[in-house]
């Protein structure tokens, strides 16, 4: 397969492309806000101090939304701006605008918020008093089971039962570019644009906190600089504060976070506590997996049941068990709400699944890839959730060929001898298998109803209309492949419109892995749709095709012909929502990963010295784009599995800088190798399956796994950092 | 200029300290900054019959460039090549970095581990004051305010070790969780840690113990040594326990192999 | 930055000659974006870490969010927007930009390297690069761009004097 350039890749590569803190607005102020300094309690009072002067600044509270003051997604109890109550610490309260930007963080100090404070829950682990109960009866903000089979029973039978606890850490996005929006008003159109995942979503929360309807508001998506999940759900809130701001001063308004404001404020991965209990037989074959999932949802429902959903469902990993019960839980706590992040649960708990496997393998004595190996998914069998896989993929394959490329055998004895040679150095090799879900979940893709339009401009061009957005991951670059490939056209042809939604329908948010398998097979649907609406047949492409469209302009100069897709569910794909039971995704990709490290007993440093990953991810549309997502996704990985660490102080992110939430350097990871194999789906784009998350989900465990086969000390929960792992090794 | 000031200024290094969040920062800032960058007499570095010496606005970067100081003082360059990454070392300061009086200071455990003298200037003269009594505690010195770091005078004893040991909180762009400088010279051993006690400081009993020969058969040896020496903190970025711990560590696996009665032999016989 | 009074600085700015008054109390980076209109160079985080406002100063990179303008006076400043599009095919062919936002860094830094390959002998590419922070590519695209495009660098140039 050919490797297209990335089309936007010279403007980067230039500084020529513009992000929303580089757009210059005619008039424009800049708005600001001020936030809770506690974790929870009641607003007594607010004070403006006299240290500036407040005519020359707007100001908005929650009094000043003209619809409702909920903040919409799946549930609607996230204020947009705290009224009379905070739930946490950075919960935004008033809004200030202001010419100029300094003057803004002066009156942003000048605004005491004075909060009497209740008991607030700081450890989501803990069983909350009945004065912290601030959700239901519980605080428990969702409930989810998956069973299959007689756990108990299996249990009481195996040969061997196994038992552990892992944990996984809060971990920021750290997109490099901030969060930022800039709203006004256009001719009584609330025009927002800014950096996002997902305009329809941004939209819909404006409609609903500003009282508008759709032709009232438009919104645009401007090049994003990184997302990973932290631009999916917290832009709507932006948003709306920006629109609010712009509402009332009559002005346009740029909210630009600053890096302190962005990390202390905004959502992160979920915290998660994940206990497994197991039943191998004689043979290490996996009879039964118990397992029990609890993730933090912080303060606010946002995305906690999906996440938690998608975490369940990819709880038990890609393996085959008759016996199988997962229960999980999405809690209360009072920090910034968790949200969104590359993996969405998922990497939480295959984190502990990988782990857990390891463990298994260490108390029977056997190697954890041949454990993994007589327990992979074979065709014909099923996952947790009673899913049949049958795709024609080769798992075990999957698994050999890391361990071949790795030379993971050899790189175990290797490590054996220099152990025993060196006085403070210790290596040890490690390695996950897992898989990842293309798409949303059960039947969200259904409820998405997405849709993409292709329209023939009057030039021949072809434009590509979805909602889609570029963050990075290479949108643009695969449509215009996908396109071109489809209609027989040169690359160049291809224009996508840009992500407005006055212009292009709902194609769903950019998530889950969705935008290349599900979008890009919207794209190449509505294609042929085009070429039905022009009159021809499949087989015509290229200059038959530009022929006929300007043929169409000549003929009907006022209507454009479009080409539209919708969403259809690939035949076969059942999913009850009700019981947890049927086919969770329309596909998986499946992945091997093999981490060798190296720990120093002197610093307790863990640094990764080799890392060898090979997936199975459908057809691969562009290599280099692929590899880099894989890459990127590890590199992210390996810092959330040794060194982001987000320090909490009374609720509060206490280390929101840079400086000290660490993230890895060059220095700090080693060239990722990378190889694909290639089934491709016959449902996706090209044969495509998802590719954007399955990198989060394995190196974390892989690389546990090689500290534990380095130092044989069982470590369970991550990041794994130096201080944490001198505990282990001195205090076991 | 400063006395001017009336004490109030604010000098104008490199700016790597003094400019991290500018915006917010500016709010508080009051007073006077004076710019030293205009004074180009300060930047140059000079090696005299027996000293290194730099300037008040030499570079970590001048230093790496200088292939002179690669050979005969490897610890300064090693040290600069830990601070931050090529971006931060082409701005910082060695007189910036004494002067902003961080316990995670690399360039000082460096300049300290070889006996540095810091030159100060002000209208009522120059003063000079060894860098190892120059710190009195948490981001307190000897450094009044109408005075500027003019330059700071490096010995070319030579010595038979010296190096910089950096655990940071990463490979690159780190802030020291435990730094360690070791020299030994005909003036004896010199131990310097930084990040393990309010300032920079030597750690003088180990150098004694070093310097007697006094066996130290294991790691607790030293961290019994060391606890008279430094009083390490919990913080952001470590512990305590880890610091104590692994500085011991460090030192020990460092001094191992240089001292015969570092290590388990001696402790056995 | 409102309330101090201007002043008048004299810098070299990509090749020319620029006079311009500035705010003492402004940082070199905010001179470029919002007097100047050079949206090129990114803030991050405007704490030295991240390096996406990365410029050279006097031929060196520095971080521009930490540079006082003042401290500007008489330098020469090279931005991103100097940078010659022909220098840049290595690093897009081998992924070295995802989502772009540290990429103006990364290129002012990567160009450094390339005009100085000197700097290799005693320096390693990733030690080179470790102040600018990429959270899209995992490094790999950025290093093996920039070792491509030294690489042919270094052929032209001994091509050149062949
Ligand atoms: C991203 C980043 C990474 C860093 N990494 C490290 C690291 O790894 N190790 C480390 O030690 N430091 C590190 N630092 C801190 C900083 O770079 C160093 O302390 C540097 O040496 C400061 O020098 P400067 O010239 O930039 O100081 P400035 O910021 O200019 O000044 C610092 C203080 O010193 C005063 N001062 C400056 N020059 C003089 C003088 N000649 N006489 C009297 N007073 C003076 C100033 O008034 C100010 O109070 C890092 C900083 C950043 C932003
Ligand atoms: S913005 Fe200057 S280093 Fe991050
Ligand atoms: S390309 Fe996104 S941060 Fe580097």
């Amino acid at each position: 397969m050919r490797s297209s350039r990335r089309r936007e890749g010279i403007s980067k590569l230039t500084g020529q492309e513009r992000y929303v803190d580089d757009l210059t607005v005619e008039g424009c102020w800049w708005g600001m806000t001020a936030r809770s300094p506690v974790a929870r309690g009641r607003i007594r009072e607010i004070r403006f101090g006299r240290g500036v002067d407040w005519s020359e600044f707007v100001v908005v509270d929650h009094r000043d939304i003209p619809g409702a003051n909920q903040v919409r997604l799946i549930e609607l109890d996230q204020p947009v701006l705290a009224s009379d109550r905070v739930r946490h610490v950075h919960e935004p309260v008033v809004l200030v605008a202001h010419r100029s930007r300094q003057m803004c963080r002066r009156a942003i100090r000048e605004i005491e918020i004075v909060v009497d404070p209740e008991p607030a829950v700081l450890d989501y682990r803990i069983k909350p008093t009945p004065e912290q109960i601030q959700y239901g009866p519980d605080n428990v903000f969702k409930h989810l089971r998956i069973e299959k089979g007689d756990v108990d029973r299996a249990l009481a039978s195996a040969a061997h039962v196994i038992e552990g606890v892992y944990e996984t850490g809060a971990q920021e996005h750290v997109y490099l570019e901030p969060q930022g929006m800039i709203a006004g008003e256009e001719d009584g159109v609330l025009v927002v644009r800014g950096s996002m995942q997902c305009p329809y979503y941004v939209l819909n929360a404006l409609m609903h906190a500003l009282g508008r309807d759709e032709s009232h508001v438009r919104v645009v998506q401007t090049p994003t600089g990184g997302g990973f999940g932290g631009k999916e759900d917290f832009p709507s809130n932006l948003a709306v504060h920006a629109a609010l701001l712009a509402l009332k001063s009559g002005r346009p308004i740029k909210m630009i976070y600053d890096r302190s404001e962005d990390m202390g404020s905004t959502t992160k991965r979920h915290p998660s506590l994940v206990r497994h209990r197991s039943g191998v037989d004689s043979q290490g074959r996996l009879v039964a997996q118990d397992i029990e999932m609890t993730i933090d949802g912080g303060a606010y429902v946002t995305l906690s049941p999906v996440v938690l959903s998608r975490g369940i469902i990819h709880a038990a990993g890609p393996y085959a068990c008759e016996n199988v019960r997962i229960v999980g839980r999405a809690v209360l706590s009072n920090s910034v709400p968790f949200g969104a992040f590359r993996g969405f649960g998922a990497p939480q708990s295959q984190f502990a699944n990988e782990r857990h496997m390891d463990r298994i393998a260490r108390t029977i004595g056997m190697d954890p890839a041949e454990l993994r190996r007589r327990n992979l998914i074979r065709d014909g069998q099923t996952t947790s959730t009673g899913q049949v896989i049958s795709d024609g993929t080769d798992r075990v394959e999957v698994l050999e060929r890391a361990l071949c490329r790795s030379g993971y055998a050899q790189k175990k004895e290797e490590c054996v001898s220099f152990n025993a040679a060196h006085p403070y150095l210790r290596r040890g090799v490690g390695l996950a298998a897992f898989y990842h879900g293309s798409g949303f979940t059960g039947s969200g893709e259904v409820y998405l109803s997405s849709c993409v339009d292709v329209a023939g401009l009057e030039d021949g061009r072809i434009e590509i209309r979805t909602a889609n957005t570029e963050i990075g991951q290479g949108t643009l670059t695969i449509f215009a492949t996908i396109a071109a490939e489809r209609l027989g056209l040169d690359e160049s042809q291809i224009v996508i419109a840009e992500p407005d939604t006055a212009r292009v329908p709902n194609s769903g948010p950019t998530v889950a892995s969705r935008t290349a398998m599900v979008v890009g097979r919207l794209i190449e649907r509505a294609c042929d749709d085009l070429r039905r609406t022009l009159g021809l047949s499949e087989a015509d492409t290229g200059q038959r095709l530009r022929d006929a469209i300007m043929k169409w302009w000549a003929e009907h100069p006022d209507t454009e012909p479009v080409g539209h897709a919708r969403y259809e569910s690939p035949p076969g794909v059942l999913w009850d929502d009700q019981t947890y039971r049927g086919d969770a995704y329309a596909a998986f990709a499946w992945a091997t990963h093999v981490a060798e490290v190296e720990v120093d007993l002197r610093t307790f440093a863990t640094r990764v010295v080799g890392f060898w990953a090979v997936q199975e991810v459908g057809r691969v549309i562009n290599q280099t784009l692929a590899r880099g997502q894989i890459q990127g996704g590890v590199v992210q990985a390996i810092g959330w599995a040794l060194m982001e660490d987000c320090v909490w102080d009374d609720g509060a992110m206490a280390n929101a800088q840079l400086t000290n939430y660490i993230i890895p350097t060059a220095c700090d990871v080693p060239s990722i190798d990378v190889e694909f194999l290639e089934n491709p789906y016959p449902h996706g784009a090209m044969g495509a399956k998802g590719i954007g998350e399955l990198p989060m989900d394995g190196p974390a465990p892989a690389i546990v796994n090689a500290v534990v086969d380095a130092l044989g000390v069982e470590a369970s929960a991550i990041p794994l950092t130096p201080e944490r792992l001198m505990e282990l090794v001195t205090h076991g | 200029m400063l006395s001017e000031a009336g004490g109030q200024a604010t000098l104008l290094g490199g700016t790597t300290d003094l400019f991290v969040h500018w915006p917010e920062r500016m709010l508080d800032a009051d007073g006077v900054f004076i710019d030293l960058s205009g004074v180009g007499a300060l930047r140059a570095h000079r090696w005299e019959d027996e000293a290194l010496v730099l300037g008040g606005l030499t570079t970590f970067w001048d230093i790496i460039q200088d292939e002179r100081a690669d050979r005969e003082m490897p610890v300064l360059v090693q040290a600069a090549r830990t601070v931050g990454a090529v971006q931060i070392q082409t701005r910082g300061t060695w007189a910036g970095n004494i002067a902003n009086a961080s316990p995670a200071a690399d360039g000082v455990a460096a300049l300290m581990v070889r006996d540095a003298v810091v030159e100060l200037t002000s209208c009522d003269g120059i003063e000079t004051i060894r860098l190892d009594e120059f710190y009195l505690g948490y981001k307190q010195m000897r450094l009044r305010r109408d005075q500027i770091i003019t330059s700071i005078r490096v010995p070319r004893q030579s010595c038979s070790v010296e190096r910089f040991i950096k655990v940071g909180t990463r490979q690159a762009q780190a802030i020291s969780k435990i730094g360690v400088a070791i020299a030994q010279s005909q003036a004896g051993w010199r131990i310097v840690a930084n990040s393990v006690a309010p300032a920079v400081c030597r750690c003088r009993t180990v150098e004694r113990a070093l310097d007697d020969r006094v066996p130290l058969p294991h790691v607790d040896a030293l961290v019994e040594l060391l606890g008279s020496d430094v009083s390490p903190i919990d913080d952001i970025r470590s512990t305590a326990a880890y610091r104590r711990g692994v500085l011991a560590r460090v030192l020990y696996h460092e001094l191992a192999p240089l001292c015969e009665w570092v290590g388990p032999q001696r402790g056995a016989s | 930055m409102d309330e101090c009074g201007l002043v008048t600085i004299e810098l070299t700015l990509n090749g020319g000659c620029v006079r311009l008054e500035v705010d003492p109390g402004e940082r070199l980076l905010d001179t470029l974006r919002d007097r100047l209109g050079l949206k090129g160079t990114k803030e991050g985080c405007g704490e030295g870490e991240c390096g996406a406002c990365t410029v050279l100063m006097d031929g060196v990179p520095v971080n521009s969010c930490l540079v006082p303008i003042v401290q500007a006076r008489g330098k020469r400043i090279e931005t991103i927007e100097s940078v010659d599009r022909a220098q840049l095919s290595a690093l897009l062919d081998s992924g070295a930009t995802q989502c772009g936002a540290c990429t103006p860094g990364v290129v002012m830094s990567a160009a450094w390297v390339m005009q100085h390959p000197e700097l290799l002998h005693t320096h390693g590419l990733r030690e080179l690069m470790a102040g600018n922070l990429c959270r899209c590519t995992g490094y790999d695209g950025i290093i093996g761009g920039l070792a491509a495009a030294i690489e042919a660098g270094l052929a032209r140039k001994s091509e050149g004097e062949g």
